[in-house]
């Protein structure tokens, strides 16, 4: 009972928001995980009361009287362990006993700043935030004992929650009831001392996540469990195409037995997401179903109607070929052309990638309606308020300020959640109807329908020898569709040449060899845009850069005579702009080169293999140049000539991310990220067939499954850098690793991923 | 009126007799534990046990299952100590943790049929359940660890 509260704090202080919060929701007959923000260790979710008054020693935390610390957590959770690396974090600078901490998810109040979660950007980004605001508590709390005792500061210090010297001991919950407000300035948390990282405690050690326990008993409340009394249920008819259909008529007549139907409206959307959509409303999510299937609806179909993954890639082809177009990124010496001319050979090549789905496991959701307050409450998960906010406020033609999105746990987001348009449906329904609550869940069909796929892509690559077969120059073109162009144009900046370009469409291409001259060019594929969304998936950019960057030095490496790993060290030089700029990029490419290696040693890199087997080995720098997770991809792969099959047998990844925070679930990241790339490789991959997607389910639309997984082995670099991030770079290295080794294995070399059965039979028969 | 037995009580449920168990699980009586990933039986995420059996609730109707006993991931253990849930937990399998659910209760399934299960047993009896941020290489671990757990516990009664 300790944890109940001895009484309610009447301050204005973040607590007292989210108390009344909570309140609010009571008052209206809510269930009580209808709420403000969500404790994921705890049943439900619910955020677990404050004890006595509270302490905030900064935007990021509070401390109650009985020493518990409530941590703020702005990253959505949706399987990375975010909250708790967070806290982690914080506690240790803070000197907090772990067993105080627990977190808390927020909504999207405007002062917790920009709110996104994706990039791999989350700890890395965390690092200082909350290892400043660790310092404030501290310093706060060892002052306050201080004066306490009447003796210097100098002289106490703090441990495991309490502040200790010669005088004794004393509690942080015991300081905190004695009354505790000094604030910092932003100035002053940026001159506090911070503990030297040799020093940290709990930052690299072992520790059981907080979302753990409650993900194996059914407790975690995600988005789709999000329930409010009197909603009605809404399931969405789309259209034939993604844009452009417009609604001639719809009859309804044969739905009206369904019990429980209730109408069906054609959807009017000023944010342009989802243009000639109908939603189907019932009593019951069945029943909407059910109606659903029997409304005839007659479209003006939009103009990409005819498309296919073949018009894309030709698109994307005829694109590149116009040397004008596209944004040229600035990689120091971009002429190449002096060197291309007086190149004593050349090797050049072209890699594609189909269409990826994201496919997360809960399908998109949302459940919207306007509370008593007048405020529209988007219950959901999301990677990306910041962005889906005024998304909303233009759909519902209301002030940002006037809507509140409440972020659940996410059953997956890899991306898809970063663009919250699955939230406009739900709340233009909701808008229809009055501000009712609307709850709007799609079937897998649909939500795969209306994935922000990842692009198509065509890349093409080449490289300038000269006579001694050293490398002089490179360039790599690459076209998709930018998902950036279309969601958040404001993100993208000018090229050398003056014109804008994607940089998540990009990224991987501008690598750390040192190659001399140096032209990165990426191309926007309109058509690509017009026909679907395309989105940022798990790896973003450097997901299929890399896929032609590795792929092609091993290629490159083929054709100077020399051992891939070798011509890749070669290259590899902590030199110039490859020394690494920030401070997370510290070291450059020489850890670039660390990794490569530590992969080769895991695998035994030059062990003689059985026959038709091999090893195959790659590496990337994770996301961006300036955040770089440096990581090494080493695998063996067993070839079936006959069926085309190919067995990865061992699947090895070597990985620098500076400081790890929480190695279990750093790893756990990693394997998940290796095993993606290895889906991606092999098993993944869908295309556009009359204008949509060909796949709408998990009959066709294939991910790894279990007997699919090879032996994967992780290994961690020990650094003394500050942390870059880890949910994606495993990803990137790993399906041209893979067709590295089919190439050794059977001498065929695969360009396009996924690299099919039928693809691999048919190259070894042309071989 | 849909009647059945879910975790143990006796439950009942005004719904239509063609209306998936999966739904009225989740939208009648509340229990959300259990989830909704394809609605075809392709991924697993619905998996409850019928009569002790594995099975896909969002293609179940419910009227298949009029009187049968029903257990969800809420009904698995009193205290959710089931020993698949003490080594998920202590190997920390789950990730976004949507999928977990299913998993956990196929797992449940196939230590009963195959108290020791090869790595070849589980490959085949867990292919059914997609797991999207792919934490298969801590659900094959964690199964054999659960198992071994039951044997030794076994040994200890018999001791």
């Amino acid at each position: 009972m300790s944890r109940l509260p001895k009484k309610l704090s009447t301050g204005i202080t973040r607590r007292g928001f989210l108390i009344s919060m909570t309140a609010a929701g009571i008052s209206f007959g809510f269930p009580r995980h209808l709420m403000a923000a969500m404790d994921p260790a705890s049943p439900d979710g619910k955020v677990l009361p404050s004890e006595g008054d509270i302490y905030e020693p900064s935007l990021w935390y509070s401390i109650d009287s009985a020493g518990k610390i409530k941590v703020n957590i702005m990253r959505s959770e949706m399987g990375q362990h975010v909250g708790t690396a967070i806290a982690r974090i914080l506690a240790d600078e803070l000197e907090a006993s772990w067993d105080d901490i627990e977190i808390i998810h927020v909504d999207s109040d405007p002062r917790w700043g920009y709110m996104v979660t994706g990039g791999s950007w989350s700890i890395s980004q965390s690092w200082p935030v909350y290892r400043q605001a660790g310092a404030a508590g501290r310093t706060a709390l060892i002052e306050a004992a201080a004066k306490k005792w009447g003796i210097s500061p100098k002289n106490c210090k703090a441990s495991k929650g309490n502040v200790v010297s010669s005088k004794g001991k004393i509690s942080y919950g015991e300081l905190v009831a004695m009354g505790l407000s000094r604030q910092f300035s932003e100035d002053e948390l940026k001159a506090l001392p911070l503990k030297p990282n040799a020093d940290l405690t709990l930052v690299g050690k072992h520790v059981t996540s907080l979302d753990i326990a409650n993900k194996t008993n059914g407790k975690t409340i995600f988005g789709i469990d999000a329930k409010v009394e009197g909603m009605v249920y809404a399931t969405p008819i789309l259209p034939p195409t993604r844009y452009g259909s417009k609604v001639v008529k719809f009859d309804d007549s044969s739905a009206k037995s369904i019990k429980g139907y209730q109408q069906t409206i054609v959807l009017d959307d000023a944010s342009g997401s989802v243009p000639g959509w109908l939603m189907v409303i019932a009593s019951h999510f069945t029943a909407a179903q059910k109606a659903a299937k029997r409304i005839n609806v007659t479209w003006d179909k939009g103009e990409t109607a005819d498309v296919s993954e073949a018009d894309i890639i030709e698109h994307g082809k005829k694109l590149l070929s116009d040397p004008d177009k596209g944004g040229i990124l600035d990689t120091g010496n971009v002429n190449t052309d002096p060197a291309f001319k007086k190149a004593s050979s050349v090797v050049s090549e072209e890699y594609i990638t189909s269409t990826v789905l994201h496919a997360q496991m809960e399908p998109l959701n949302a459940l919207v309606f306007k509370n008593p307050d007048g405020v529209w409450e988007v219950h959901s998960g999301c990677q990306w308020q910041s962005l889906t906010l005024p998304v909303l406020a233009k759909a519902l033609g209301e002030d940002e300020a006037n809507i509140v999105i409440r972020t659940y746990m996410l059953g997956g987001g890899f991306g898809r959640r970063l663009n919250g348009d699955y939230t406009i449906p739900a709340a233009l329904t909701s808008k229809a109807l009055g501000g009712k609550p609307v709850k709007m869940v799609l079937m897998r069909p649909q939500d795969m329908l209306f994935d922000s796929a990842r692009s198509a892509s065509v890349q093409q690559l080449k490289l300038a020898f000269d006579e001694n077969k050293a490398v002089t120059a490179m360039e790599h073109h690459a076209t998709a569709g930018w998902p950036t162009q279309v969601l958040a144009p404001g993100f993208m900046p000018k090229g050398v040449n003056g014109q804008v370009f994607d940089p998540f469409s990009i990224a991987g291409a501008d690598h750390w060899y040192s190659v001399g001259a140096q032209k990165v060019r990426a191309v926007s594929n309109d058509l690509a845009i017009a026909t679907f969304r395309p989105g940022w998936l798990r790896s973003v950019g450097p997901g299929w850069t890399s896929w032609a960057v590795e792929s092609f030095m091993d290629e490159a490496a083929h054709h100077a005579g020399k051992d891939p790993l070798q011509f890749r060290l070669d290259m590899l030089i902590a030199q110039g702009r490859n020394a690494g700029g920030t401070p997370v990029a510290q070291g450059g490419a020489a850890r670039q080169a660390a990794v490569l290696k530590k992969a080769a040693q895991m695998i035994g890199w030059g062990t003689p293999q059985a026959k038709d087997s091999a090893l195959g080995i790659a590496s990337t720098f994770g996301q961006e140049r300036d955040m770089p997770t440096w990581v090494s991809c080493a695998v063996q792969v067993h070839v079936d000539r006959d069926k085309g099959l190919v067995n990865v047998q061992k699947l090895y990844i070597a990985i620098d991310a500076g400081i790890i925070v929480d190695p279990n679930g750093a790893e756990a990241q990693c394997q998940g990220a290796a095993l993606w790339g290895l889906s991606m490789a092999l098993y993944e991959g869908t295309e556009l067939r009359d204008g949509q997607y060909k796949d709408s389910n998990f009959d066709t639309y294939t991910p790894l499954r279990l007997g699919q997984t090879p032996e994967v082995k992780i290994e961690f670099i020990p650094s003394k850098y500050p942390p870059s991030g880890l949910g994606e770079p495993a990803v990137t290295p790993v399906a041209p690793a893979i067709a590295n080794a089919i190439f050794k294995a059977v001498g065929v070399r695969l360009r396009k991923i996924p690299m099919k059965p039928s693809e691999l039979k048919s190259a070894l028969k042309n071989a | 009126m849909a009647n059945f037995i879910l975790n143990g009580k006796p439950m009942s449920a005004d719904v239509e007799a063609d209306t998936p168990l999966l739904w009225v699980i989740r939208d009648e009586l509340n229990m959300t534990g259990t989830k909704f990933g394809c609605g075809i039986g392709t991924c697993g995420a619905c998996t409850v046990h019928v009569g002790g059996r594995a099975t896909r609730s969002c293609i179940t109707p419910v009227s298949s299952v009029e009187g049968a006993e029903i257990t969800t991931i809420e009904g698995l253990s009193e205290n959710g100590d089931h020993p698949l849930q003490v080594s998920w937990q202590k190997l920390q399998v789950p990730q976004c943790g949507y999928c977990q659910s299913g998993q956990i209760m196929q797992a449940a399934a196939l230590l009963k049929d195959i108290p020791n299960p090869s790595d070849a047993d589980i490959d085949a009896v867990m292919g059914g359940n997609l797991c999207r941020c792919m934490t298969y290489v801590r659900i094959r671990s964690a199964i054999h660890e659960a198992a071994n757990a039951i044997k030794e516990n076994n040994n200890e009664q018999t001791a």
